[in-house]
C-alpha cells in the first residue's frame, strides 16, 4: 500500500490574536519573533491517519510538502512520527502562490512520485483556510474523493471512510487510488517517539525545485490578494462585578434581565 | 478575459424548498447585479424543482435555470459539477455564487478546477471594483485574525458564500421568473463514491443553527458533566447547548455540538461562553451573536474582547447562581 500524505508547514495557529501582525505592504503574516512554524494540524492528523493504515495493512507512507522554505526541525515530524520519506517542494515563486498554484504542483510531484493507493490530506490549511487544495488534486489526478473523514480503513484495493455530516456521520465507500481529506474526530495525531525524532534528525529529505516539476505557476495563478488586514474589533465588555463568584452570576442574570436579553 | 453575463446564484434545496442561504446570496448576488448593471439569475438542481423555482423568482432571480436529473437528489459533489458546467456553458454567467454549505464547499472548488478559474471560499463579503468591474471577495484567514480581499482572475468568477453573512433577500410574490430548462447530462459513472449508510441522529430538543439562545461550554469546564449543568440553563432559556473543539475532542459532548471555523456557524440573540477563550478559529462561527456573555476566570481571555457582558471567575461558583437567578426571573 503506498500512502502520500501532504502536509503543510504554517504559523502557528494558536498565536494569541494580541501578537498575531500583518505586514500590510507584503501582504502576509509575520511570524511573532522566535515562534517557530508548525506542521498543519489537520495533516499531522492526515499522518495518523496513514500510520494506523500502515499499521493495519502496511505499506510505505510519503510526505510531500510544498514551501518557499522550511524549518528543518518542524516539517521532518511526520518523518518521526513514522513515515517512511519526505519531499519538499521548494522554489521562491512558492511564496504567494495560491491553492491553483499549490494544487498544479502537488499534482505534478505526485505524478512524478508515480503509482500509489491513496492520498490523504488535510480538511484545510490553518493559514488561508481555503480547504481546496484537495478537490482541486481530485480533479486534475481524476480519483474519487472522500472528505472530513474521521475513520479511514483500507480492504480488497477499495476506502471506506466515516464521513462527519452535520447532524451525524455517513459511511462512503469508492475504489483506490482515492484521496481522503481527514477532520479532527479522527483523534489525536501521535507524539513522535524519540526512537523516531533520532532518526528524523539523520533522514535527508528529497527536493525537487520548480524545474523538477514542469509548472509554470504564473500560468496557474486565479485569485490575486489586494488586501490583507486585521479588522478592529469595537465590541466594549462590560464587566459584572460582585462580592464574591456566586454574587456576580447573580448580578448578571440580573443585568441581563434588565437588558431585556432573558 | 472573457465577458460573461449575470450573476448566477446556486440555489439548495430541502424537502423541495430553498434553504434560507439561498436566499442569503440571492440578496447578495442582487446588489452585485445592480453594481455590474447585469441580472440576476438562479440555478436550481435535482428534481421537483417548480415551487423551489417560484420562489427563486419572489426572491429575485430573472431568469431561473432547471437542470432536473435524479442523480441531483443525492447530494453526490461529482454529479453537481457535471450539471453545473453544463450549466454554465449555457448561462455565461460572470459572477457565480454557491454557498459553503456541506454540499457548495466541495461543489465551488471542484468546478473551478473543472473550470480552469479562480474561486475564494467562505466570502463575508463581495463588491465591485468600480474600476476594473472585477468581483473584490473579503474573507476571513488565519483563522479569523485576518481578513483578505481577493480578486479573480477568469469568468466565470466562483465565490462559495459563509452561510448567515448575508440577510435574505425581500420576497416579492408578484414577480415572476423566466424558467429556463438546461437538458444535463450526467453519466452514472461520474459519481466514483458509494454512499454505504447515513447516519444521522437530529439531537433532541431545539435545533443549534436555529436556537435563540446557545450555552456553550468550553475546555475549562474540564469534563462531560459540567454540561449538563450548561444543559438546565439552555432549557431555562428556551435554546440548547453548543462547545469549543476542545469540548468535542475530548469527547465530553457530541461533535455535532462544535462551534467554529470548522465547526457550525450561528447567529443566536444570546451566546453564554462559558470556560472558552474566545480563539478566532472559535468566534468565527458565533461572532454573529447579538450579543455574548462570558464567563470566564481569566480577565485576559480574548472572549471579553468580544462580549458583551462578562464575569471574571470561576464558573463552578458563577453558573449555579447563575441559573438561580434565571430561574426565578423567568418563572
Ligand atoms: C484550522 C483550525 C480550526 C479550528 N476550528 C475550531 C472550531 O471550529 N471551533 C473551536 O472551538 N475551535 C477550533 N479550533 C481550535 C481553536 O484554535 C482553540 O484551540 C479552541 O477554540 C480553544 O477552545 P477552548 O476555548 O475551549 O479552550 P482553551 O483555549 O483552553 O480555553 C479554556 C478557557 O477556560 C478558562 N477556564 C479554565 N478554568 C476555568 C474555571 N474554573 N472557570 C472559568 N473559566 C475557566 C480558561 O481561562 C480559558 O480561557 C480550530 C483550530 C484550527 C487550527
Ligand atoms: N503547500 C502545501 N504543501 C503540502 N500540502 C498542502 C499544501 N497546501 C495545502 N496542502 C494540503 O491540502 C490541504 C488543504 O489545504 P488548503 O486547501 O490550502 O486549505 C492541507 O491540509 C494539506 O493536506
Amino acid at each position: 500500500m503506498k500512502i502520500i500524505v501532504c502536509a503543510k508547514q504554517v504559523l502557528d495557529p494558536e498565536t494569541p490574536s494580541s501578537i498575531f501582525k500583518i505586514d500590510r505592504d507584503a501582504k502576509r503574516a509575520v511570524p511573532p519573533p522566535g515562534a517557530d512554524p508548525v506542521v498543519n494540524g489537520f495533516d499531522e492528523i492526515a499522518m495518523e491517519a496513514a500510520l494506523r493504515i500502515k499499521a493495519s495493512v502496511g505499506g510505505s507512507i510519503t510526505v510531500v510538502s510544498m514551501g518557499r522554505s522550511f524549518v528543518m526541525d518542524v516539517i521532518k515530524k511526520p518523518l518521526a512520527m513514522g513515515a517512511d520519506e519526505l519531499i519538499l517542494l521548494q522554489d521562491d515563486a512558492f511564496e504567494t502562490a495560491d491553492s491553483f498554484v499549490t494544487t498544479n504542483v502537488l499534482a505534478a510531484a505526485i505524478r512524478r512520485i508515480g503509482k500509489f493507493d491513496l492520498i490523504l490530506c488535510g480538511r484545510q490549511a490553518s493559514d488561508w483556510d481555503n480547504a481546496q487544495v484537495p478537490l482541486g488534486l481530485a480533479e486534475l489526478l481524476d480519483l474519487p474523493c472522500l472528505t472530513f473523514a474521521k475513520n479511514v480503513e483500507l480492504s480488497n484495493g477499495s476506502v471506506r471512510v466515516q464521513r462527519v455530516t452535520p447532524d451525524g456521520h455517513e459511511v462512503l465507500e469508492a475504489v483506490l487510488p482515492a484521496l481522503v481529506t481527514v477532520s479532527n474526530e479522527l483523534g489525536e495525531p501521535r507524539t513522535p517517539s524519540i526512537k523516531g525524532i533520532m532518526a528524523s534528525t539523520r533522514a535527508t529529505p528529497t527536493v525537487w525545485g520548480l524545474g523538477d516539476l514542469g509548472v509554470d505557476p504564473s500560468s496557474c495563478a486565479r485569485v490575486e490578494l489586494v488586501e490583507l488586514f486585521i479588522p478592529a474589533r469595537e465590541k466594549r465588555c462590560e464587566m459584572i462585578e460582585g462580592e464574591d463568584d456566586t454574587d456576580a452570576g447573580r448580578k448578571l442574570a440580573l443585568k441581563l434581565r434588565e437588558a431585556k436579553l432573558i | 478575459m472573457p465577458e460573461g453575463n449575470g450573476v448566477l446564484v446556486v440555489g439548495e434545496l430541502s424537502e423541495a424548498r430553498l434553504i434560507a442561504t439561498t436566499s442569503e446570496l440571492l440578496n447578495a448576488g442582487g446588489k452585485l447585479a445592480n453594481s455590474l448593471g447585469q441580472p440576476l439569475h438562479a440555478v436550481l438542481l435535482g428534481t421537483n424543482l417548480s415551487n423551489a423555482s417560484e420562489e427563486a423568482a419572489s426572491l429575485g432571480a430573472g431568469k431561473v435555470f432547471l437542470a432536473e436529473h435524479p442523480l441531483l437528489d443525492e447530494g453526490h459533489v461529482e454529479a453537481h459539477v457535471t450539471a453545473l458546467q453544463q450549466v454554465c456553458q449555457q448561462a455565461q454567467p460572470s459572477v457565480l455564487l454557491i454557498a459553503r454549505t456541506q454540499l457548495g464547499r466541495e461543489v465551488g472548488p471542484r468546478l473551478a478546477f473543472r473550470l480552469g478559474v479562480g474561486l475564494a471560499q467562505d466570502a463575508v463579503g463581495v463588491s465591485v471594483d468600480p474600476d476594473t468591474k472585477k468581483l473584490l471577495v473579503t474573507r476571513p484567514v488565519y483563522g479569523g485574525n485576518a481578513l483578505a480581499v481577493v480578486a479573480l482572475s477568469c469568468i466565470p468568477q466562483i465565490v462559495t458564500v459563509r452561510p448567515k453573512a448575508f440577510e435574505v433577500a425581500a420576497k416579492d410574490e408578484s414577480l415572476r421568473g423566466e424558467v429556463v430548462r438546461v437538458p444535463v447530462e450526467i453519466p452514472t459513472s461520474v459519481v466514483r463514491t458509494r454512499v454505504v449508510e447515513r447516519v444521522s441522529g437530529e439531537a433532541a430538543g431545539v435545533k443549534l443553527e436555529e436556537a435563540r439562545v446557545v450555552v456553550a461550554g468550553g475546555r475549562g469546564l474540564g469534563g462531560p458533566e459540567p454540561f449538563q449543568e450548561l444543559e438546565k440553563l439552555a432549557k431555562l432559556l428556551g435554546g440548547t447547548i453548543g462547545a469549543s473543539r476542545p469540548a468535542c475532542d475530548a469527547g465530553w459532548i457530541d461533535a455535532r455540538s462544535q462551534i467554529g471555523l470548522t465547526g457550525k456557524t450561528i447567529t443566536p440573540d444570546l451566546y453564554v461562553a462559558v470556560a472558552i477563550s474566545g480563539a478566532c478559529q472559535h468566534m468565527a462561527g458565533c461572532s454573529g451573536a447579538k450579543v455574548i456573555v462570558a464567563v470566564n476566570n481569566d480577565p485576559k481571555a480574548d472572549i471579553f474582547k468580544e462580549a458583551r457582558y462578562g464575569v471574571v471567575g470561576d464558573w463552578r461558583k458563577i453558573l449555579p447562581a447563575f441559573t438561580e437567578a434565571v430561574r426565578e426571573l423567568v418563572r
